[in-house]
């Protein structure tokens, strides 16, 4: 993962390692080796997308927020209402709209929100998605409020692939999109906009003085990481042809930060070792124990937190550094 | 075309009963060479935020280039041509020597706004990074951290990006404070090197550098201006020497 340091000269940086095939050859692989998991694995798909859109705010501008929620639950409802109202059931659009729906949230509350820093931000991004989740308990009639939206029904992908049982199309579905949204992000973070978020995050001072728009690139990346979320949220709506509040729930919010902060932050592949590593310790903690597993999975942060403080990328990236040491 | 950089008039700064500013007229030539000193808390510093726009005036007008930049945010006036260095340093600690440098040169010519090709790309940026770290003689460290930097070759990242910006008008804040004589008289020739067309205002306690740099000299006491000179007329000031009694017999006048 050297490809993600600073240290790293500027025009080389952005050129591909071979090691970040690795992700895709897995996930093509999962689809053939685990056939019985497609469905799980559909949800790690989209909860990925979800924490690389995360990531551009937390891990590249530096951005706190513990309401991003909001902008996946917007993109849930905005793709659920399109076909259970609307009737507009083709789900590409209905994708692109959703995330368009939620980039729209995210520029009009980002234009507020970033005008504060701090213990103020979190404050102010968990009272965002707060209001959205009661402003949807409260419009019951057009979002199914605390029974949740129902009469969702996506017509096949392009025109003939069918949500089967077994998943396998919206698996194809949301890793296309994922691969799709990886490509976009990767582009954006190594591009010059994206490294004036870098430093932003570094020292904020000294980009307002070398004469940085910063409220400008912060609300930017703010609209596009909310579009992607609202994107993982559309998808996560057609996948399971349901929507209910949680989507706009706190506990969404907090599992993402958790999910990102354990992969490790500012690195998009930090998206993809978290969600992965969670949801599979998620699910097979609660096998082993209905009751208990939040106490398993709160250990395995808790030792995260005290021995791999950048995550656990950042362990690896610290472990090959001496390892480098060792041997030369 | 404006003939002076900076022109301040009646410049006033209260943090409540306090006055840290107290009714400063003051005026940098395009081209000048000016040195502002003064004791410890006098103000110098609380007058460079107050033209970079860090602090708001509580009165008067500041303009630079013949626009008044009184209301505006710090990065408009950046990117007017304004540029400063920091007293105690504010650099990108986390990031390479020359990933500093590009950040202030991709912001100047509009390449920061770019999200779709890699910075890699834009060679120019990377070039001009590289051509003004030479200058420093910092290319040789173009890639190491900055953090990992000793503390005299900071002093000079935190200059090469003021020059990155590629301002009209440039403040230094003690530039060589702390730093090794090495990379002091480097800093120096740096200075001398820098085109006629740029305006610089430097704050410096080391009367060596003052009197060998500056064209003219502002002394500031308690928040206003007590006088303003040549290097001559300054030196031969009862008051001043009176402020800067041991440092003046010592640098200048022996």
């Amino acid at each position: 993962m050297r490809w993600t340091q600073n240290n790293q000269h500027p025009s080389r940086r952005h050129r591909w390692h071979p090691a970040e095939a690795l992700p895709w050859v897995i996930a093509v692989g999962a689809y053939f080796a685990l056939p019985n998991y497609l469905a799980f694995g559909t949800q790690i798909l989209i909860t990925i997308i979800f924490a690389i859109s995360l990531d551009l705010i937390l891990g590249y501008a530096g951005i706190i927020t513990l309401g991003h929620a909001a902008y996946f639950g917007t993109g849930a409802y905005a793709a659920g209402m399109l076909s259970a109202h609307l009737g507009w059931n083709e789900p590409i659009t209905g994708l692109v709209l959703a995330g368009t729906a939620a980039a729209v949230v995210g520029w009009i509350s980002g234009l507020v929100l970033l005008r504060y820093r701090g213990l103020t931000l979190i404050m102010l991004t968990l009272t965002t998605a707060i209001l959205l989740y009661e402003l949807a308990n409260t419009l019951e009639n057009i979002t199914g409020g605390f029974d949740g939206l129902l009469g969702i029904q996506i017509s096949p992908l392009l025109g003939r692939f069918e949500n089967d049982l077994w998943g396998h199309t919206y698996y194809w579905y949301s890793l296309t999109v994922l691969f799709i949204v990886f490509l976009a992000a990767r582009r954006v973070v190594f591009s010059p906009f994206g490294r004036s978020l870098i430093g932003i995050r570094d020292n904020v001072h000294r980009m307002h003085a070398i004469g940085t728009p910063v409220r400008r690139r912060l609300v930017t990346i703010y609209t596009i990481s909310a579009g992607v979320a609202g994107i993982a949220g559309g998808l996560f709506a057609q996948s399971n042809a349901f929507v209910t509040l949680d989507v706009l729930g706190f506990v969404r919010s907090g599992t993402i930060l958790v999910i990102l902060i354990l992969g490790g932050t500012g690195r998009l592949y930090g998206a993809f070792v978290g969600t992965v590593v969670y949801m599979v310790v998620e699910d097979e903690l609660t096998k082993l124990s209905p009751e208990f597993w939040e106490f398993g999975v709160g250990l395995v942060l808790v030792l995260v937190v005290l021995f791999a403080r950048r995550g656990l990328l950042g362990l690896m990236a610290d472990i090959n550094e001496r390892m480098h040491k060792v041997w030369s | 075309m404006s003939p002076t950089a900076l022109q301040i008039s009646g410049l006033d700064k209260n943090f409540g009963a306090l006055q840290v500013a107290r009714h400063i007229d003051f005026e940098l030539q395009r081209g000048a060479r000016h040195a502002l000193i003064g004791p410890n808390g006098a103000g110098k510093t609380t007058f460079l935020n107050l033209i970079t726009g860090v602090l708001r005036p509580s009165a008067g007008r500041i303009q630079l280039l013949g626009s008044d930049i009184t209301d505006m945010g710090q990065s408009k006036r950046s990117r007017l041509g304004l540029a400063r260095t920091f007293q105690i340093n504010q650099l990108f600690k986390g990031l390479s020597v020359l990933d500093n440098v590009c950040l202030a040169i991709a912001e100047r010519t509009g390449v920061a706004r770019s999200l779709l090709a890699p910075f890699g790309r834009h060679q120019r940026v990377i070039d001009e990074a590289m051509h003004l770290l030479q200058m420093l003689r910092l290319d040789g460290d173009a890639m190491q951290l900055v953090n990992q930097l000793p503390y005299g070759q900071q002093r000079l990242v935190e200059i090469v990006i003021a020059l990155g910006q590629n301002p009209q008008v440039l403040l230094l804040d003690e530039p060589a404070a702390g730093v090794p004589s090495a990379e002091s008289q480097l800093i120096l020739e740096v200075m001398d090197s820098l085109s006629d067309d740029i305006a610089i205002l430097i704050i410096e306690h080391d009367m060596e550098i003052v009197f060998r740099f500056a064209k003219r000299i502002t002394v500031m006491l308690a928040g206003a201006i007590l006088t303003e000179g040549t290097p001559d007329e300054i030196a031969a000031d009862d008051r001043v020497r009176a402020i800067y009694l041991g440092d003046f017999q010592r640098g200048h006048l022996a």
